[in-house]
């Protein structure tokens, strides 16, 4: 060759695409070669990859992920933002990317150990999301860097350092079918299986790959395309075997086609723009900064409720409102809930401490006022409630009392609840006692407070409020 | 007043979205789903990412992913997640990124049941994945705190590019109380001198944890804990009640420093000098406070719902380890005040009566829901 033409042969054809790099300083030594073996299959196909990515001009768009395994290293040559993962994670990775960067174009790049064994599950369920990735898929039915171990695309009687008399299905199941399983997911936009194993076929390889960033460059969804590739140095093969071993053996067993390609009938996938301002948050949380915020210093008694029931009853949701009366208020409170079943009519009991100052436990072990809606709770919470304390429970309950200085009420609170409006408001009596018995709070912040927590059901708020009088009403004439 | 009640779970969301989170990963399980829940329905109103991940593993290797790109990302779990999650700490931390993650712990080992516990304390306080690597641990103890600490752990995340733990327990989600709404929301500015966007301006950057130069990465260790070494000294944040002039006193966090607290007014109401000090960092650690207080000829009382896991801390702390005691609950139980209290007589060598801290409490979760 003239010096001439080599010249030509450099710039034409040895010339890297504008996508790999010219030379490879993360390497960190001998920065003009890879550190792939020779023959095998990565180089070819970092090349086409790179090749696609000029040639549809998105090389600035793209994300590369390395996974773990041979190609570990990709980031050594590819031209463009790069990602290093954990090992089979890549899909999930892609997919926080993707999420993010609505505009990057994100492509995965994965062997089979990588792919279809650790990483199966992030693999499907990126695929079945229709992930706006592109999945590179490197089968050479070995690991490779971990030195030449059984992978999951390993045929059938084929020997590696982990099955040496050859692949048993019996003790090692089956190879697996990426492209075939992927096909079984509706959304995948391209799928497709390509060789390596001669410049034919490399050729159609390169036109996958291709299709696949094409749906990527329109922002269509998924792509996946699964590279039959050489690992001469695993699979102990010269060349004339390698490409042999495709041709016959890999390809017998995992067809050379296209699955699925709806590049051109699939409408691209549009993601909204993040919103960050202080009035869209207020507007979905409901804050109004008219009102001011904080606490109101006043002198009160700390006041410790218990509500408790059968689940069912509304005994969270009592408590929740007496709580809520009390933030309206401006004072220091708090509601927990022995958090269980309550749906499905298990035991439910809610502490609620009412104070001027910073609140320790919110859990109510002492008792000011004890509010039952059934008797195993009567039975239960009665003992902690403190002298000079309340005991209100529902009169249905039957006869209760003790021998301790303890004010015992028994509240018809079901008749007086069917009475102004139905069976279920019963709760609701019990706290309209309950604003006749303490006036730590004010009988309009509990009716604020229904009309808070039944916003979304604007006919329950009027026949709460009247049971809510009634209760108030009856305690009055019975103390 | 337009304070609101809301329940832990939900301020974290609420946190989170004011400090500017632009992408929520998570996976089911009791009792962190509501944040979950809250994420899925907030999230995508104002148009930020929220993705139901496969697996815990996924969700973390999500905000792996997302936080490459320089915008701020959470996920949340509890023990078990947590446990599963831990691969994808260490390559948060060994790629150095920003993330935050919020665990509402559960009671463990192994499955164990839904109740509050605070075990995940060593798994997430000294590491759990491999490696050299520290997380910053954020702990509140009261619903604005689920809040507030979730919004100063993306600001610490961001300015340490390291992940943020806000670590509470079951009760602390299901708890409400008033919340003051944050006074604005942030509009958080990615970095591009590291973040990989997909454009022109940042397609040199890589996020990757690999030296393959055993110096390079011996360098890259020393260069981490001296950034720890600056978290330690810059970033500590203790909250004292009645410490001064205390000759005993209670070290505690989260839910169980709320029943500290109580118990301090009590000891008080006796007569009995006891304070309480709660790390709000717990990475990293009041050790020199604590030192200080050990060095006065303080006692301490590690009031904690783990196996002694604070209680190791405090002893490294304190150098005077005879002097460090433990009270504890474990199995999903609350600590009761009656605990606390008879610890703290025992110590003061005085006696009680009517404390009576033979019976249990008898409060369960439910065993119908497991995980």
């Amino acid at each position: 060759m003239s010096e001439e033409n080599n010249k030509d042969y450099v710039e034409q054809i040895r010339r890297n695409p504008q996508s790999l790099l010219e030379e490879y300083p993360r390497k960190g030594t001998n920065i003009q070669s890879t550190h792939y073996c020779a023959g095998c299959g990565h180089g070819i196909i970092h090349k086409l990859i790179a090749e696609c990515m000029d040639e549809l001009g998105i090389q600035e768009r793209c994300v590369m992920i390395s996974p773990v395994g041979c190609s570990v290293y990709a980031y050594f040559y590819f031209n463009c933002g790069n990602f290093q993962t954990a090992h089979g994670r890549a899909p999930a990775v892609a997919t926080g990317i993707s999420r993010a960067e609505d505009n990057a174009i994100v492509m995965s790049y994965q062997g089979d150990g990588d792919l279809a064994s650790i990483g199966l599950n992030e693999t499907l369920q990126a695929a079945n999301r229709g992930e706006k990735i592109a999945v590179f898929f490197v089968n050479n039915t070995v690991y490779g860097m971990t030195g030449g171990q059984m992978a999951p695309t390993t045929l059938i009687g084929e020997k590696t350092v982990t099955c040496q008399t050859g692949r048993d299905p019996d003790y090692a199941g089956h190879p697996t079918h990426m492209c075939e399983l992927i096909n079984t997911l509706k959304a995948p936009v391209f799928i497709e299986r390509v060789s390596l194993a001669n410049p034919l076929k490399i050729r159609l390889a390169k036109f996958a790959i291709k299709q696949a960033l094409t749906v990527q460059k329109e922002g269509k969804g998924y792509s996946f395309v699964e590279i039959l590739s050489p690992c001469p140095t695993n699979l102990k093969q010269d060349v004339k075997s390698a490409q042999a071993f495709i041709e016959n053996q890999m390809e017998k067993e995992f067809p050379v086609k296209n699955f699925r390609n709806n590049l051109y009938k699939k409408e691209p996938v549009q993601r909204p723009a993040s919103d960050f301002s202080t009035e869209s948050l207020d507007k979905i949380f409901n804050v109004n900064r008219t009102k001011g915020s904080g606490y109101i210093d006043e002198d009160i008694e700390p006041l410790r409720i218990k509500v408790s029931g059968f689940g069912g009853q509304g005994v969270l949701s009592a408590g929740l409102t007496i709580a809520q009366a009390a933030c309206a208020e401006g004072k220091h409170v708090s509601w927990y809930p022995s958090y269980g079943p309550e749906q499905r009519g298990g035991k439910s009991n809610c502490s609620v401490v009412i104070s001027n100052e910073t609140i320790g436990t919110p859990v109510v072990d002492d008792i000011d006022i004890l509010i039952a809606l059934n008797k195993p709770s009567l039975d239960q919470f009665s003992q902690d409630v403190k002298e000079g304390g309340v005991i209100l429970y529902d009169a249905k309950i039957g006869e209760f009392s003790t021998d301790r200085d303890v004010k015992v009420i028994a509240m018809p609170c079901v008749d007086i609840a069917e009475e102004h409006g139905n069976a279920r408001t019963a709760n609701t009596a019990l706290i309209g006692a309950l604003t006749e018995l303490s006036d730590v709070l004010k009988r309009e912040s509990y009716e604020n407070a229904i009309k808070e927590m039944f916003a979304s059901k604007p006919k329950v708020i009027d026949v709460n409020i009247d049971v809510l009088e009634a209760g108030a009403e009856w305690i009055k004439n019975n103390q | 007043m337009s304070n609101q009640m809301v329940k832990g779970n939900t301020a974290v969301v609420i946190g989170a979205m004011y400090a500017g989170c632009d992408c929520f990963f998570g996976y089911p399980i009791t009792p962190a789903s509501e944040i979950l829940h809250e994420a899925s329905k907030y999230f995508p109103m104002v148009g930020r990412n929220f993705v139901q991940a496969e697996s815990e593993e996924a969700s973390i290797n999500m905000v792996y992913g997302a936080s490459g790109t320089g915008h701020r990302v959470m996920t949340s779990s509890s023990g078990p997640g947590i446990s599963l999650m831990q691969e994808g700490f260490t390559f948060l931390a060994g790629a150095e990124l920003p993330a935050v993650i919020v665990d509402i712990m559960r009671a463990g080992p192994g499955l164990g049941n839904i109740g509050p516990e605070q075990g995940d304390y060593n798994q997430i306080v000294h590491g759990g994945g491999h490696g050299n690597y520290k997380n910053i641990v954020l702990a509140p103890n009261s619903v604005q705190e689920m809040c507030d600490l979730t919004m100063k752990a993306f600001e610490l995340a961001d300015k340490w590019r390291n992940p943020v733990v806000v670590l509470a327990d079951g009760t602390l989600g299901q708890m409400a109380e008033p919340l003051v709404f944050p006074e604005k929301a942030i509009e958080p500015k990615s970095d591009d001198s590291w973040a990989v966007k997909g454009n022109k301006e940042t397609m040199d950057n890589l996020i990757t944890s690999i030296f393959n130069d055993f110096n390079d990465l011996e360098d890259f260790n020393f260069k981490l804990q001296e950034k720890y070494a600056e978290i330690e000294a810059s970033e500590v944040i203790v909250d004292e009640y009645e410490v001064d002039d205390a000759d005993i006193v209670l070290v505690s966090f989260g839910i169980s420093s709320r029943i500290a607290r109580t118990a301090v007014d009590k000891a008080r109401e006796k007569g009995l000098k006891v304070g309480l000090l709660r790390p709000i960092t717990l990475s990293p650690f009041p050790t020199e406070r604590i030192k200080e207080l050990s060095d006065k000829g303080v006692s301490f009382i590690s009031v904690e719902m783990s196996n002694g896991q604070l209680l190791r801390d405090v002893q490294f702390a304190a150098l005077r380890r005879e002097d460090t005691h433990l009270v504890n609950r474990m199995g999903g139980n609350l600590i009761e005040l009656k605990h606390v209290l008879a610890k703290i007589y025992e110590i003061a060598g005085i006696e009680d009566e009517n404390l009576d801290t033979s019976k249990r409490s008898e409060e369960k979760a439910s065993p119908n829901i497991i995980d």
